[in-house]
């Protein structure tokens, strides 16, 4: 059974469809690029997946633990709990708190204490915050920006905020991330940084990735299978070959032979 | 130079109690953006409900305000469950105008309730005066600045030190960011309308034993210094609201002692209008421009 499935997924705005019946489903340990011409519906369906949107019509399953999870009936933070997190389009940090804030908030949820427990100073308060803190700092050093750490998240250059962002997201402690367009705005030494910076942390915590992406040496690169969207519609699927000699893709991004 | 440091003294422990409510005007600002008008009258519930528990109960002080603080913190969610959050994603003018709706609400409330006769809080605290270089120190000031300094190092430790901290700086910055970082944004901020009330229900109880007199309208006045004082300090920036109330404090004590009393609201109101001119967005506020 695969880890997430989605199916038969509709968000309409209105009369506008922005995403029109889309059966995905992606394997556990897998990692696969959603492509597709701007305003295809991509960052919708993102939203959708992590619940900022609820979907008009079908389901998004996710399948933990021998147990099937209705994803589309939870609220956003109960998603995250559940192991899902995401990074934006354009980057969405804690701006004004420290690189080491904006990881510890990800990791919020495995403080085990409550607030009499904090205002008394007993329970398990200051052990529960070490370790988080501790845990962060480790965090921070494996995407080398523990050196950073008490900057204040705006003030790190645009290659770092992205890869924050990232850890930000990993740190909720997911093993489903989604990733909507990393390299946007990165040169191509940025960008092929990041592509092995992916590949890396997806392999060390057993991460499952969806990303979205308009750089196609990354998708191609590092993509196992690309999913490809349309108009809302899912257009094509398979491999990096498969998809690029589909007809219908490139009618999609080069429009059609007359 | 001795009349200086009396009134500066006088001033400080009238602040604290400013301070404090600033605290919740800022900390319900800073996280969803609206100016909680009725925020004077849960100051006044507060007051009502120590009073009663000083009165009616027999209670320590002590405990009254502990009572008080957690009756009102239930109050405060309760207005936020009922008259706010359905309004979470309408304009922000709709949530305002709500907002005053709830403060005349409140306020004919306890007069329903209570009636119109002013009260008088029981004066539980011995009147007691230390004499320290000269200075006349009066148990009571003590108690208000003790208290209120004491509630902000805790406030202080809460927001900076813990994990609920965390999230409500994760809200204030980003809503939909932290929900995603799996933040429980809803809880967050009834949290924060708890605590803002509860600080409240501490100054309506200072305000009763300081003045004494216990009215439905009482928090009408403090109500609005508090505003200025949240403005001054840079609203939604918890340590503007402190150094804002003691501002206001202290300035409204040197104008009463050396100019006169019928001024001293008036200047208040004149600072508020200064700060619009000069520094809108306050002591330590920074100029943020809006994103379109």
């Amino acid at each position: 059974m695969s880890y997430l499935t989605v199916e038969h997924l509709t968000k309409n705005f209105g009369g506008l469809s922005a995403v029109s019946n889309v059966s995905i489903s992606v394997n556990e340990g897998e990692l696969v690029g959603l492509i597709g011409p701007n305003g295809a519906g991509k960052t919708t369906l993102f939203n959708v997946l992590t619940g900022v949107y609820k979907p008009t019509q079908g389901k998004v399953i996710l399948n933990k633990d021998g147990k099937s999870i209705e994803l589309s009936k939870l609220p956003p933070y109960k998603i995250t709990h559940q192991g899902v997190a995401r990074t934006f389009q354009n980057i969405r940090l804690f701006k004004d708190l420290t690189v080491l804030d904006n990881v510890k908030i990800a990791m919020n949820q495995q403080a085990k204490y409550g607030l009499f427990g904090a205002l008394t100073r007993l329970g398990k308060f200051y052990a529960s915050e070490a370790d988080i803190e501790q845990r962060a700092h480790e965090f921070l050093k494996k995407v080398n920006l523990d050196d950073l750490a008490y900057d204040l998240a705006k003030n790190l250059p645009y290659g770092k905020q992205r890869q924050l962002e990232i850890a930000r997201a990993m740190a909720t402690g997911a093993k489903l991330l989604f990733l909507d367009e990393p390299a946007a705005g990165m040169n191509p030494q940025e960008t092929h940084a990041l592509t092995e910076f992916i590949a890396k942390i997806r392999k060390e915590m057993d991460l499952t990735i969806v990303l979205i992406e308009h750089d196609m040496s990354l998708v191609m690169n590092i993509c196992e299978r690309i999913f490809v969207l349309d108009y809302g519609k899912l257009i094509a699927s398979g491999t990096a070959d498969e998809v690029k000699n589909n007809r219908k893709v490139i009618e999609a991004y080069l429009g059609e032979e007359e | 130079m001795q009349q200086f440091l009396q009134q500066t003294i006088n001033g400080l422990s009238i602040g604290g109690v400013y301070a404090l409510i600033a605290l919740g005007y800022t900390m319900v600002y800073g996280i969803i953006k609206l100016i909680n008008f009725a925020h004077g009258d849960i100051f006044m519930f507060g007051a009502y409900v120590g009073m009663i528990a000083v009165m009616n109960f027999n209670m320590p002080i002590y405990l009254a305000f502990i009572i008080a603080m957690a009756v009102t913190a239930l109050f405060g969610v309760i207005i936020e469950r009922v008259a706010y959050k359905p309004l979470r994603k309408s304009s922000r003018t709709a949530a305002l105008i709500t907002a005053i709706g709830v403060s005349f609400l409140i306020q004919n409330g306890m007069l329903m309730i209570m009636g119109a006769n002013i009260y008088a809080f029981p004066q539980v605290i011995p009147n007691r005066f230390f004499t320290v270089f000269g200075l006349r120190l009066n148990m009571l000031q003590l108690v208000i600045f003790a208290t209120s300094i004491a509630l902000m190092i805790i406030l202080q430790f809460v927001v900076s030190k813990t994990k609920l901290g965390r999230a409500m700086r994760s809200v204030a910055v980003d809503k939909d960011a932290a929900a995603l970082m799996g933040v429980n944004v809803d809880n967050v901020i009834t949290i924060t309308f708890a605590i803002g009330s509860a600080l409240a229900a501490a100054a309506g109880i200072m305000v009763g034993l300081y003045y004494i007199k216990v009215f439905p309208f009482m928090g009408f006045t403090p109500g609005l210094k508090a505003f200025v004082a949240a403005v001054f300090g840079g609203i939604g920036i918890i340590p503007g609201a402190m150094i804002g109330g003691f501002a206001i404090g202290l300035i409204e004590t040197y104008v009463a002692g050396y100019g006169s009393t019928l001024y001293k609201d008036a200047v208040v109101f004149i600072i508020l209008i200064l700060i619009l001119l000069v520094k809108p967005s306050g002591l330590l506020g920074k100029n943020v421009k809006e994103k379109v």
